[in-house]
């Protein structure tokens, strides 16, 4: 056979193609290829018509040209026309330059998907097959649309041809993955299932890919195919090696359909039926058997095959977690391979082993091989195999080997790939964390980490050191030892200066009595580091120098100096300047006892999770770390953090607050951080003032914090469309004359309307609803209009508002009269509600809606956006008022206060035209912080009138508000609380 | 499996084929890192690697590297295999097949790896088979005229 030119060879193709090889510049490659795009456009545009032979010839040529990486503007037509050629590689051509170069160019789809619908129904079996390849190839929606019903017929029809079955499985698998919604299987389930017991083993292979698929998203509607594919595979294991014939893989039969098999068993838990259990147990203890056997060749090609089997097997097994016995022959079967000579095998082990660690019947047989893994760690030539024996080091790490394995890990460290370095780190500062017993063990590992791989140690694991120092009395002393010796070092990381800086200015006093580490000893080595530092660790050393002020009155005269030298207090960083003055200011003015209540020791920290691995999660994606893993790491982190039920004093928090800004005071929490806008000491006592009467800001900064999980739990809601649901309802269930439960949007939708009177409430594709609202005193007006969206007629059109808690209490009265029962395709109705509010409220007002649509029973519910903000009367008043008033709404439930995380734009505006909305008065030069937003308001009601004030706190470098409301009355701060925490 | 490249030793690309949408950015990024990435690794390296969210598969055939992505949940060692399957398929069509059939049939090579795996998923994994229809398709241009009067079925 000729080498170079194979079939139908194009000579002009091979001649094209072999001058670009012998271009010997990309100026002469491009050059040679603009003089062919020339000839071909001009062949494309002559007034002779092209033979199929030469419009293939170029159209490949053209191919070749995208291939090498250049753009193609043209030919795409021409290989449109090739598609409907009879010739067989002309059409081939055609497709293969579509699949590869398909724009989205909607009238060449067209003309595409009109060839393709010719092939697909030419019942010729070669052109079904290039028409499927050319749908997968592409595989975008539009395809889908075109063709997502018609494959399923040809796949089980049963005059189709194997070979074309084949492609159709594959081509709807693909139609499948790209838009699932396109592919509806319903009636043709079952006879995909049954594809399980085709003849021609091709047929099988293809057609269970698509099975796995669909069985992962439907797996009750699949789950037959679970005993099918017992049986199928225990033909195939029982089989000798040759009876497959050409489906044996060098004297493995059939690996691909095996694995394939195995894989789909995996879609589905143990089998219930005891039979199929047993056959299928004796498959896998067949398989493992197998792997004790002699090879039945030499070739590397036989043992892949037949470990590929074995390693899917393994990979059931561990899915079941069910059979101890399989688990143990599973792991020692892996701690065979974790010494074989082949690298691959060695990293497949590991790899799944790591999986293997998890169960609990096996975790601790994996831990044996401990020593094994250890060694691959270090003396593996390869980076990937070692990462992955790292990863199994810390899956298999518990409180038992935890000292061992970061130990290794640590020593790893100094020579490690740059590649897993940070990685490595976050799980050290994990472990360390996790399994300490003995807390100083948990400090000299983590300064060792920033000694060894500084540069890799996030924030998070320098902030997780120091809370954890902070909350725990009994190794404060330790870790300031500790912490002091290791700054002795020439060279030290910046990381540590500030592990340092933080740790000493906190808990110095502990070492003072030292001569070695005197007060002033101390304060020199932080500052022999300062003119190497960047500016936020500068920053964070000043606040250092100002707690050693109080806590070592010897030290001020020296720090006061440093403090005043021009680098300090002019230096060009505002930041720098401006702690340098107000620390010095701090040091001269205020007495001792001020100074030492501003500047107390740092309360503990609200227990959290650990924020390092919310970082090691964000770094691997979501599912890296398992949710046990994370609850594991939850309960053992609240225990370290010790008990926090000692509420943190607030006025402290407060001033260490003022006292040291920014990057310490991200400390705080990395999520739920009090703003900390609020200029420093210089604010003076009203500041502090005010931050001591916001309450009990930690604890609700604890209750906010276990948003990770929560965010993990929630089941993102699906915006199913109402007609859908309305009809599907119809179909299922008879329709039910009661009023709907709220929709499930309805809060969402009410939401929008707090700062708001006017808009669009709702909307689907039936009914728009539209209101005008207005308020005065404890009196409202609401209009609504109802739209129909349809050309037909809305028929028996009722609307109902009913106000929770009628019957017992009434808090609002709305009044109406009933609205006209039908409604014209495209017309509007409108509706008057008058609304009075005798009593403050909580919940809405609901709206139910009923008609009849083309004899389907519409029926509705939402929330009427009328809420307690709607009846505020604004109050303007002057900055001391307002702080008077503050100060006398100070019983505990009389405020409300919530830290949440920016939802919308931080933007003044925005704000502004906000809190203007919500209807109170929005004060101007009230808050000492020109960044925070104060309003005041009275909310009318029949009965009474309610005195209310609120403050919202923006934080806009940790895009975060804190948001704090006092009102003469508790339900109603609460209430309005709840309200605007959406609203930002 | 995501993606199959294959690629010279100086970091040629001689075949791609994309099983999902990729935005020409998206592939020529992944390009980039997968030649880097493979060419860089020192002889008798094991021939896994993670990168991102992928396993990635690549073996060296003479001057020739055949590396391809693959999901969580494929199977490595058979990856493996499927990358020798179709070296053979070539073998068998082209004979003794090398890099240089590959550039001058370049669209051969594109053919018989459709006749192989679809959507990323093996297809058929008959040898038999797949050269059967490949040289029925080399038949089938002289004879087309000749096969299309024929009935169908």
């Amino acid at each position: 056979m000729p080498a170079v030119s194979k079939g139908d060879g194009m000579r002009g193709l091979a001649v094209f193609i072999s001058d670009i090889r012998n271009c010997k510049s990309k100026e002469a490659e491009i050059k040679r290829i603009n003089k062919e795009l020339a000839n071909i456009r001009s062949k494309f545009k002559g007034d002779k018509a092209l033979d199929g032979y030469s419009k293939k010839k170029y159209v490949c040529k053209l191919l070749f040209i995208f291939l090498l990486g250049h753009d193609i503007d043209f030919g795409h037509m021409e290989a449109v026309n090739l598609l409907s050629s009879n010739k067989y590689t002309e059409k081939q051509i055609g497709y293969l330059f579509i699949s590869v170069l398909v724009n989205s160019n909607s009238e060449l789809i067209r003309l595409i998907n009109n060839a393709i619908k010719n092939d697909l129904s030419s019942r010729n079996p070669t052109f079904m097959c290039l028409a499927l390849h050319c749908i997968a190839n592409v595989g975008s929606r539009e395809m889908a649309e075109a063709f997502a019903s018609e494959i399923p017929r040809i796949l089980v029809a049963g005059d189709t041809m194997d070979s074309v079955k084949q492609s159709a499985a594959l081509c709807l698998l693909r139609l499948y993955k790209t838009s699932p919604d396109l592919v509806l299987m319903g009636e043709w389930t079952s006879r995909v299932v049954h594809l399980l017991n085709d003849q021609h083993m091709g047929v099988v292979t293809a057609a269970i890919s698509l099975i796995t698929c669909l069985s992962q998203k439907n797996p009750d509607e699949f789950k037959t195919c679970v005993s099918l594919a017992v049986s199928r595979l225990s033909r195939i294991v029982s089989s000798a090696s040759t009876d497959l014939q050409d489906y044996t893989y060098y004297f493995v039969p059939a690996p691909w359909l095996s694995c394939k098999l195995l894989r789909l068993l995996q879609c589905y838990p143990p089998p219930e039926d005891g039979a199929v259990k047993g056959r299928l147990v004796e498959c896998l203890e067949t398989i493992l058997n197998k792997a004790q056997e002699p090879p039945k060749s030499k070739k590397v090609q036989h043992s892949n095959a037949k470990n590929a089997i074995l390693f899917e097997a393994i990979s059931l097994i561990i899915h079941y977690d069910s059979e101890p016995n399989l688990l143990v022959r599973a792991c020692n079967q892996l701690g065979q391979f974790l010494q074989h000579r082949e690298t691959n095998l060695r990293y497949l082990a590991l790899e799944s082993m790591c999986t293997l660690a998890s169960s609990e019947f096996s975790h601790e047989a994996v831990k044996t091989h401990i020593e094994t893994v250890i060694n691959a760690l270090k003396t593996e030539r390869d980076v990937s195999v070692r990462q992955r024996a790292a990863d199994l080091l810390y899956a298999m790490c518990d409180r038992s080997n935890a000292k061992q394995i970061v130990a290794e890990m640590l020593s790893y460290l100094e020579t490690a790939d740059y590649s897993i370095r940070e990685e490595m780190v976050l799980k050290v500062a994990i472990l360390a964390e996790k399994y300490a017993v003995d807390y100083s063990w948990y400090v000299d590992t983590i300064l060792n980490l920033i000694r060894i791989a500084g540069d890799y140690v996030s924030e998070e694991v320098w902030y997780r050191v120091i809370q954890i120092v902070i909350n725990r009395d009994d190794v404060q002393g330790y870790a300031a030892k500790t912490v002091f010796e290791a700054l002795q070092a020439p060279a030290c990381h910046e990381n540590m200066v500030k592990v340092g800086g933080y740790i000493l200015g906190e808990f110095g006093n502990l070492i003072a009595g030292d001569p070695r580490s005197s007060p002033l000893v101390q304060f020199n080595l932080l500052h022999s580091k300062f003119h190497l530092c960047s500016v936020p660790t500068r920053a964070l050393l000043l606040s250092a120098y100002i707690k050693f002020i109080n806590l070592f009155p010897e030290t001020k005269a020296t720090i006061q100096e440093v403090l005043r030298c021009d680098s300090q207090i002019r230096n060009s960083d505002v930041e720098l300047q401006q702690r340098a003055v107000e620390y010095l200011k701090l040091s001269s003015i205020a007495s001792t006892d001020v100074l030492a209540t501003v500047l107390e020791e740092m309360p503990p920290f609200p227990e959290r999770e650990s924020s390092i691995l919310a970082k090691l999660k964000k770094k691997k994606g979501p599912g890296a770390v398992s949710v046990t893993e994370l609850e594991d790491n939850k309960r053992e982190g609240g225990e370290l953090n010790g008990g926090s039920d000692r509420g943190p004093d607030t006025s402290a928090m407060a001033a260490s607050n003022a006292s040291t800004p920014s990057p310490s005071a991200d400390l705080l929490g990395i999520r739920s951080a009090a703003p900390v806008g609020a200029a420093p000491a210089s604010a003076g006592s009203l500041l502090v003032d005010v931050f001591s009467e916001a309450g009990p800001a930690a604890p609700s900064a604890a209750v906010n914090d276990d948003g990770f999980l929560r965010d993990l739990e929630q089941p993102t809601e699906t915006s199913d469309s109402l007609l859908v649901e309305g009809s599907g309802d119809s179909d299922s269930a008879p329709p039910s004359e009661d009023p709907a439960a709220p929709l499930p949007e309805a809060d969402d939708l009410l939401n929008k309307f707090v700062c708001k009177n006017n808009g669009v409430l709702f909307e689907n594709q039936l009914l728009q609803i539209g209101i005008k609202s207005e308020y005065r005193q404890n009196l409202g007006r609401m209009y609504l209009f109802y739209g129909n969206k349809t050309s037909v007629q809305f028929a028996s059109f009722t609307t109902t508002v009913s106000c929770p808690g009628e019957l017992h209490r009434p808090q609002l009265n709305v009044q109406t009269k009933p609205v006209e029962p039908l409604v014209e395709g495209g017309a509007q109705i409108q509706q008057v509600l008058n609304i009075e509010c005798l009593t403050d409220f909580s919940e809405a007002p609901l709206l139910n809606i009923k008609f009849r649509y083309g004899g389907a029973l519409q029926n509705l519910t939402l929330k009427l956006p009328v809420t307690i903000n709607k009846f505020f009367q604004p109050t303007e008043m002057a900055s001391q008022d307002f702080f008077q008033r503050w100060k006398q709404l100070s019983q505990p439930q009389q405020e409300a206060q919530k830290i949440f995380k920016a939802n919308h734009s931080m933007d003044t505006e925005v704000l502004k035209a906000k809190l203007l909305g919500l209807g109170t008065a929005l004060l101007d030069n009230v808050d000492p912080n020109p960044e925070n937003y104060v309003c005041a308001g009275v909310i009318q009601t029949k009965g009474q009138q309610v005195g209310c004030l609120l403050r919202l706190e923006p934080n806009a470098q940790a895009q975060m508000y804190r948001l704090t409301l006092r009102c003469s009355k508790d339900s109603v701060s609460k209430r309005l609380c709840e309200l605007l925490a959406e609203q930002f | 499996m995501r993606f199959l490249l294959l690629f010279s030793r100086q970091g040629k690309l001689r075949l791609q084929k994309w099983f999902k949408t990729y935005t020409d950015r998206e592939k020529k990024k992944v390009i980039r890192d997968m030649t880097m990435l493979v060419l860089a690794r020192p002889p008798r390296s094991c021939n896994f690697l993670q990168w991102r969210d992928l396993k990635i598969v690549y073996k060296r055939y003479a001057s020739l590297y055949f590396c391809a992505g693959l999901e969580a949940q494929d199977n490595e060692l058979l990856s493996l295999e499927v990358l020798h399957r179709y070296v053979e398929l070539l073998d068998r069509y082209f004979g003794n097949v090398c890099e240089l059939d590959i550039i001058f049939n370049f669209e051969k090579a594109y053919f018989i790896l459709d006749e192989f795996l679809m959507g990323g998923e093996v297809m058929e994994t008959s040898k038999a088979a797949v050269v059967v229809s490949m040289e029925e398709a080399d038949t089938l241009q002289e004879t087309m005229e000749e096969y299309m009067s024929k009935p169908a079925y």
